[in-house]
């Protein structure tokens, strides 16, 4: 026993898990897995300071911990808090997130242009599954939203701001990953947008993954706009021998034509690996990869023949009236897909 | 009554420069404290006098100072929020203005008592005249040997530092705050970690409000059991209250904590009553952010006590029947006044003010000025109230830092309070735009909404 490592044990939506201390109730719920872990469109686990910023990851803390039970008073972001022994944590347990959480998805659509059937990341999109799985049907608002014009940034990267949710992952990549801080925030409010102080070209080796990270189509690879749906594309691990980056890569097919490279994904849309500009945007032959295996793609995901996300309540919601109102929808839509 | 710890030699000619301040009895704080006290005994007056947080959110001051982590090695610093912005409250620049040399005196007497070597008055970007004014005074003690090395002979070294803000009221939140005098982009930090742990340059910070600053002096030199004599419960000491709005005689006045809120609306020492005979209607008692009171709430709290100028009366139930003391921005409104506009004011003020962060803020502040602008311009609908409610129910508590509360908050109060004047903006929208609504039917207290 001595030499074993000092675990904390935390309850997520009744489910127990035992991490280590440091880590956040995001992380522990994702070593859970299942219908339990929080939507995160802001949090980025490679990128340093990521999250607490879009609020859709938002759950209850009931009991603080073993030594101080009591209930933290606001949801808290679970990206952002650690959690302590004992903690308990419910996510779509409690009707106040579930309904905090559709909140928030209502404020990130009331600016985006839903403009999906155009959009190169359909299919891909984090807003999307998001909005898919907490959103109204309907919106309600009634005012015009905010528009931008589209701006280049560097010959390879589109930046279409209309659809930024404003996450900072991209600042993030832009401060941490290259060597030129030339990409950040303009304005305050609603009015803020990305830029490229006054619409520098980035010029950097890996720049481009700014686009892997990007949870919405804001910033979209320029070799590959409006060429196909990503679901009609066939993805496949492959790598390369590349003098700056692991050269780790999932290709796109299109038949025998390679249409994009990008990152490899895990479950959570996280690449594994950052990968260069050469590797991303210029390397596109078949010959030039070592081809490894058909990539896994997630069962719900639209990719792996059009399979929508079947939702699996924890026991606890079957036993309670309350819980089942509100997460009426899903259960709803579960039972469409019957 | 009218007894005044601040504002004692506000009269003075002069008393902006050292010598007049120091005449009158000016430093006498700076060098009781450093000469006969050590800063646990300083922090221990703070915490015996019950000084509580004059920016708004009235957490103690001593026990703010108490939570300051201490490694060794590593800086303390003191920073002054100077950022003044909230819209009704405008004590700190008087007190700038005034008498810059009690912050200036609280200033070392606090950093005296935290430990810090560097401290900083960060100070609204507008106020250029109140920025010159510090600055000078700061100049004027150092050359009188009251900064700097070695001051009064004593050992201790102090230098204080004036940073002007960029104008943006969300610089007023504390981690805001740092991060724009570190020379960043304005944004709240995520917490934790706290200021007290990891502030300005990652080092332990404590950041005070101007007139929390400055209250450090006489609790220094009469002790901190005199100053807690003063008050109601964990209500002591006196408040300076920005009062503005319909009433005869507007200004800063400095308070005893306990005073009726009726006393002040009408006695002729302070604001001297209703300007033009007209009837009171509202009154939001704490600056822009905290909710609006009905006139039945006004003088008696739901449970018919007399409210009462102290952080707990003015909070006296809960946010359905009750609001805040905030940072003492007291707004009068009478009967003339359009609460709906006023609103739709306030909206504007957070819209424009929101960082863009976190998205309930963000989206949420802009939604809900486009919807009062739209009520207010007679082209609402019913829903839009409801709608309204459930936007600001939504943007409460889901934010990063309290900016979304304050958006929220009066908008709640506002339609929790008014509902019929909203009504009235939607069936009546041409009579609308050609008068008031006058008077609200609120004689009872309204069942809060769900």
């Amino acid at each position: 026993m001595a030499e074993e490592e000092v675990k904390f044990r935390v309850t997520i939506d009744g489910i127990p898990v035992d991490v280590a201390p440091g880590t956040s109730i995001l992380n522990a719920a994702r070593q859970i897995g299942g219908d339990i872990v929080p939507p995160a469109m802001c949090y980025y686990s490679k990128l340093e300071g990521s999250g607490g910023k879009c609020r859709t990851c938002l759950v209850k803390v009931s009991k603080g911990s073993e030594k101080d039970p009591r209930p933290m008073p606001k949801l808290v972001a679970s990206c952002r808090t650690t959690v302590m022994d004992g903690m308990e944590v419910q996510n779509i347990t409690s009707p106040e997130v579930v309904d905090a959480r559709k909140g928030v998805v209502e404020f990130l659509l009331i600016n985006h242009p839903l403009d999906c059937p155009v959009c190169d990341q359909a299919g891909e999109c984090k807003l999307q599954d998001l909005g898919y799985e907490h959103g109204a049907e309907q919106t309600r608002y009634e005012f015009g939203r905010r528009t931008f014009e589209r701006i280049d940034i560097g010959d390879k990267i589109q930046l279409h701001m209309n659809r930024c949710i404003l996450c900072y992952r991209c600042v993030y990549v832009a401060n941490q990953l290259t060597n030129k801080r030339e990409h950040g925030i303009l304005h305050r409010g609603d009015h803020s947008e990305i830029s490229t102080y006054i619409e520098e070209a980035l010029d950097n080796d890996f720049i481009g993954n700014v686009i892997d990270v990007c949870p919405v189509g804001a910033l979209t690879d320029k070799t590959f706009r409006f060429k196909n749906r990503v679901w009609f594309t066939k993805p496949v691990d492959a790598h390369r021998d590349c003098p700056s980056c692991s050269g780790k890569v999932t290709l796109w097919y299109k038949g025998a034509d390679v249409l994009r490279v990008t990152g490899r994904k895990d479950e959570f849309g996280e690449v594994e690996d950052f990968i260069c500009n050469t590797c991303r945007f210029d390397t596109k032959q078949t010959s030039d990869w070592i081809l490894e295996e058909p990539t896994q793609v997630d069962k719900e995901s639209v990719i792996n023949s059009n399979h929508y996300y079947n939702f699996s309540p924890p026991p606890v919601i079957k036993e309670n009236p309350v819980l089942q109102e509100a997460n009426a929808e899903q259960l709803a839509r579960t039972e469409k897909l019957k | 009554m009218g007894r005044k710890l601040l504002l004692e030699h506000i009269d003075v000619p002069g008393i902006n420069t050292f010598d007049v301040y120091r005449q009158q009895g000016g430093y006498r704080a700076v060098e009781k404290a450093l000469k006969t006290m050590s800063p646990e005994d300083v922090v221990e007056e703070v915490k015996k006098s019950g000084l509580r947080g004059r920016g708004g959110a009235g957490f103690p001051t001593g026990m703010k100072w108490g939570f300051l982590a201490k490694p060794e090695g590593v800086p303390r610093y003191l920073v002054c929020n100077g950022d003044e912005s909230e819209p009704g409250t405008f004590k700190d620049r008087y007190l700038m203005t005034h008498i810059p040399h009690i912050l200036v005196e609280g200033m070392i007497v606090s950093s005296f008592a935290l430990g810090a070597n560097t401290s900083y008055i960060y100070i609204r970007g507008e106020m250029m005249p109140q920025i010159r004014i510090v600055e000078k005074a700061i100049a004027e003690a150092k050359a009188a040997g009251f900064l700097g090395k070695n001051i009064l002979g004593t050992g201790y070294d102090l230098e204080i530092y004036v940073q002007p803000g960029g104008g943006a009221y969300i610089c007023g939140e504390e981690t805001a705050l740092l991060e724009s005098l570190e020379g960043k982009r304005g944004n709240p930090r995520i917490k934790p970690p706290f200021p007290a742990i990891a502030g300005l340059y990652g080092c332990p910070t404590v950041v005070n409000n101007v007139e929390s600053i400055a209250a450090t002096v006489p609790i220094i030199n009469d002790g901190g059991e005199e100053y807690a004599k003063i008050g109601i419960e964990r209500s002591t000491g006196t408040k300076l209250i920005s009062a503005s709005g319909n009433i005869i005689r507007p200004g800063v006045y400095e308070i005893d904590l306990g005073l009726p809120v009726e006393e002040f609306i009408y006695s002729d020492e302070y604001c001297g009553g209703i300007a033009n005979s007209k009837k009171l209607k509202a009154l939001v008692p704490g600056g822009s952010s905290v909710p609006i009171l009905p006139a039945n709430l006004i003088s008696k709290t739901v449970n018919g006590n007399a409210r009462l100028m102290t952080y707990e009366s003015l909070a006296d139930g809960g946010f359905a029947t009750g609001s805040s003391m905030g940072s003492g921005g007291f707004i009068v409104f009478d009967e003339d006044q359009c609460i709906v506009r006023n609103t739709w004011n306030f909206a504007r003020f957070y819209h424009h003010e929101s960082c863009g962060q976190c998205s309930p803020c963000r989206e949420g502040t802009g939604w809900m000025e486009k919807i009062l602008h739209k009520i207010e311009t007679g082209r609402g609908s019913i829903e839009d109230i409801d709608l309204l409610w459930d936007i600001q129910r939504r943007i409460e508590g889901n934010t990063i830092c309290p900016l979304g509360d304050a958006a929220a908050w009066p908008v709640a109060a506002a339609i929790r309070h008014f509902r019929d004047e909203f009504e009235w903006h939607i069936t009546h929208p041409q009579e609308a735009l050609s008068r008031n609504y006058g008077l609200a039917h609120y004689a009872d207290p309204i069942e809060p909404v769900v």
